[in-house]
């Protein structure tokens, strides 16, 4: 997982024996195709379907939309239905500040989870990288061990530590800490909790596998050499983990955007994201084709700043050989 | 309506999967269903009698069971949506018409109920009743008694009032996460058509709800079953038979917590939820005589003592728990049934009003 950032570096080895390198190519090439065919089967081919739904209008019948761009006429029909096409759907969120205002508050909501989700997964994976050898797999075991509840049922849990009677604040009246239950269900939050309790695992473990691999001489020669530690973290161990980081950052930061069950359960009904925008198009308006055109906008919100990054970031590599 | 709407949603999803197999050599039927809406001794019994085996799968929304009939195939032989969502499926062809030969047990029907959901399924062609109720007021009868000095409430005007609403922000108000619900009981509040669909009549529905909506804690259509029976809050809007649930719970938990369900005066919304057979349905002999054995009327009164509704089967009320029957809440009298309305759907330029009015009452935005 700590390698989605650093994307596949051109392989500049000479030509040793040209019949064992074809050989070895192809096999390379088989493996590297069924990722392949998993992207098209389970990620382009559904995409270009929700792209031709988005392309439609609603309709009382089943499915519940008019057809657009099929073969059912021949090529010709298909043709005639190219030049017919609108993207009305598309105009359509633009004219309602809704679609935006959703969008931007799902972002901030993912933007500050993350940043959050790292504050507190950072000292995890390095305590977890930094302890005994034979104690590691136990951690690992911890972090992965709570992936075997149903997600619902950890969320509805937090309901019940958070509301107003519920445990946390009656523990800190017992203690004294407070006078009156704090409020925190039904605020925000209760959903950045919600999401930081949630993701924790994506966070960790990507940065626990980078951090685990990191040379800790590094860090005795720059205290050798008279670093604080301090400077020997920013120097040494967090430039190193940053492919941990930024991948644990995306395994977040992307599921957060589009989170439904989170901000349904733990938010308050002022919470506006694009997942329960795109659940009313969808359920409540039955408005297939207008949900769709939301999801698409929603990938492309999220693929095209990621495809720069990455970009900036194979640059950056390049350089830095 | 989203009645618990994910708990159960991945479970049936599950479920699917395997209620579409089936050998031909066992009868089988698939039967979709709202989630805590039946007693599962009538499903064993129904299988000993009549040796059709049942797959008995839930929902927890009228959405999502749309969503799946409008996408066709789901397999299911037996489903039951909510009246107004079924006269929209009808029309996109969803259900076909049930052979009323095959079905003697509906002399049975209940004529009161009959009449009104033919409003949705001209003749009853394509449906029968399973159970029906009421949206209305469910609360905590000490904690209203301590914050409005009464323990009855009759009326709308407790919730549609500011005045009044305010006074039970602090103890907590929830409301039912559904327009088609909500809106139709502002304009009757307000003394307008509760099925109009003029845009200046849902515009004053919006400023009422506007108006009492800092007093409102949240909108959720199934947490506030818990919420009152565990005292969290002391009013919701709700569906009669999850308050009546909520009582139950919250007698049985012994804390002392008291609930109550009010048909307000100036009228209520009365809801149907109806059996149909999909078109596309595998076991098309099956479902019609679980459709008829669940006509029987000691076995539909079974299910009404259980799940707390009533239900639309005349024949029935003989078998039915006395205190349930004279409950006028949930069998409400004749001068209060005239004061009931029923909401058609609404058609999708409406809807999509109706939607938008609602996120900007919920969110803000």
């Amino acid at each position: 997982m700590s390698n989605i950032a650093a994307t596949a570096a051109p392989s500049s080895e000479t030509a040793a024996a040209l019949p064992t390198r074809l050989a070895k190519g192809f096999v390379d090439r088989l493996v590297i195709i069924v990722p392949y065919l998993w992207l098209l089967f389970f990620f382009l081919v559904p995409f270009v379907i929700v792209f031709k739904i988005s392309l439609s209008q609603t309709a009382i019948s089943m499915p519940p939309y008019t057809p657009v761009l099929d073969f059912t006429d021949g090529v010709s029909g298909f043709l005639a239905g190219l030049r017919e096409l609108n993207f009305d759907n598309y105009t359509w969120l633009t004219q309602d500040a809704l679609y935006f205002n959703a969008y931007v508050t799902s972002l901030i909501i993912a933007g500050i989870s993350t940043i959050l989700t790292l504050i507190v997964g950072y000292p995890i994976a390095y305590g977890m990288a930094r302890a005994p050898a034979t104690v590691r797999p136990i951690l690992l075991m911890l972090v992965i061990l709570p992936f075997w509840t149903s997600f619902l049922i950890r969320v509805y849990a937090w309901i019940g530590i958070l509301k107003p009677e519920g445990l946390l604040n009656q523990m800190l009246l017992s203690l004294h800490l407070i006078s009156q239950p704090l409020v925190i269900l039904n605020t925000y939050t209760a959903i950045f909790i919600g999401i930081v309790y949630s993701y924790l695992p994506f966070m960790v473990l990507p940065l626990y596998s980078s951090l685990e691999k990191m040379d800790y001489s590094l860090i005795e020669a720059a205290q050798d050499l008279g670093c604080p530690p301090t400077g020997a973290f920013w120097k040494i161990t967090f430039p190193l983990s940053l492919p941990g980081v930024i991948a644990g950052c995306l395994l977040v930061f992307i599921p957060a955007v589009g989170e439904f069950v989170i901000p349904d359960l733990l938010g308050g009904s002022q919470t506006l994201m694009i997942g329960k925008t795109l659940w009313n198009e969808f359920f409540a308006n039955r408005d297939w084709p207008v949900s769709s055109a939301v999801a698409v906008i929603l990938l492309l919100v999220l693929t095209v700043p990621i495809m720069f990054f990455q970009q900036a970031q194979a640059r950056a590599q390049e350089q830095g050989k | 309506m989203i009645r618990k709407a994910l708990l159960l949603s991945a479970t049936s999803a599950f479920l699917t999967l395997f209620a579409a197999g089936g050998h031909a050599e066992d009868r089988v039927v698939n039967v979709y269903n709202w989630s805590d809406y039946i007693d599962s001794s009538i499903i064993d019994d129904f299988t000993k009698k009549t040796g059709i085996k049942v797959v008995y799968d839930t929902f927890d929304s009228n959405e999502i069971l749309e969503t799946k009939l409008l996408a066709g195939g789901s397999g299911y032989d037996v489903v039951v949506p909510s009246a107004n969502f079924l006269a929209r499926q009808i029309q996109a062809g969803v259900f076909q018409k049930l052979d009323k030969s095959k079905l003697p047990n509906i002399s049975n029907m209940w004529d009161v109920v009959s009449e009104r959901t033919a409003k949705y399924d001209p003749g009853n062609e394509y449906s029968v009743n399973y159970m029906w109720g009421t949206v209305g007021l469910g609360y905590n009868v000490k904690k209203v008694q301590a914050a409005l000095g009464t323990d009855k409430i009759d009326s709308w005007d407790v919730f549609f009032n500011p005045e009044s609403l305010a006074k039970l922000k602090d103890c907590g108000v929830y409301v039912l996460d559904s327009p088609a619900d909500i809106i139709p009981a502002a304009l009757k509040y307000l003394g307008l058509d509760p099925n109009s669909t003029s845009s200046d009549d849902i515009a004053k529905a919006e400023e009422a709800l506007l108006k009492v909506r800092p007093y409102i804690r949240k909108f959720h259509s199934s947490e506030y079953i818990n919420a009152l029976a565990n005292g969290d809050i002391c009013l919701a809007v709700g569906w009669s038979g999850d308050v009546f649930q909520a009582r139950n719970r919250a007698e049985e938990a012994k804390q002392g917590v008291e609930i109550s369900y009010s048909v307000p005066k100036e009228g209520a919304q009365m809801w149907f939820d109806q059996m149909a057979i999909p078109a596309d349905a595998p076991h098309v002999a099956e479902a019609l005589e679980f459709i008829n054995y669940m006509m029987t009327p000691e076995v539909i009164a079974k299910s009404s003592n259980y799940v707390l509704y009533a239900n639309g089967n005349k024949a029935s009320q003989q078998f039915v728990d006395k205190a349930l029957l004279e409950d006028t809440s949930v069998y409400p009298d004749e001068e209060t049934t005239k004061k009931l309305y029923t909401v058609k759907p609404y058609d999708p330029k409406t809807q999509r009003v109706i939607t938008r009015t609602w996120t900007k009452i919920v969110t803000g935005q």
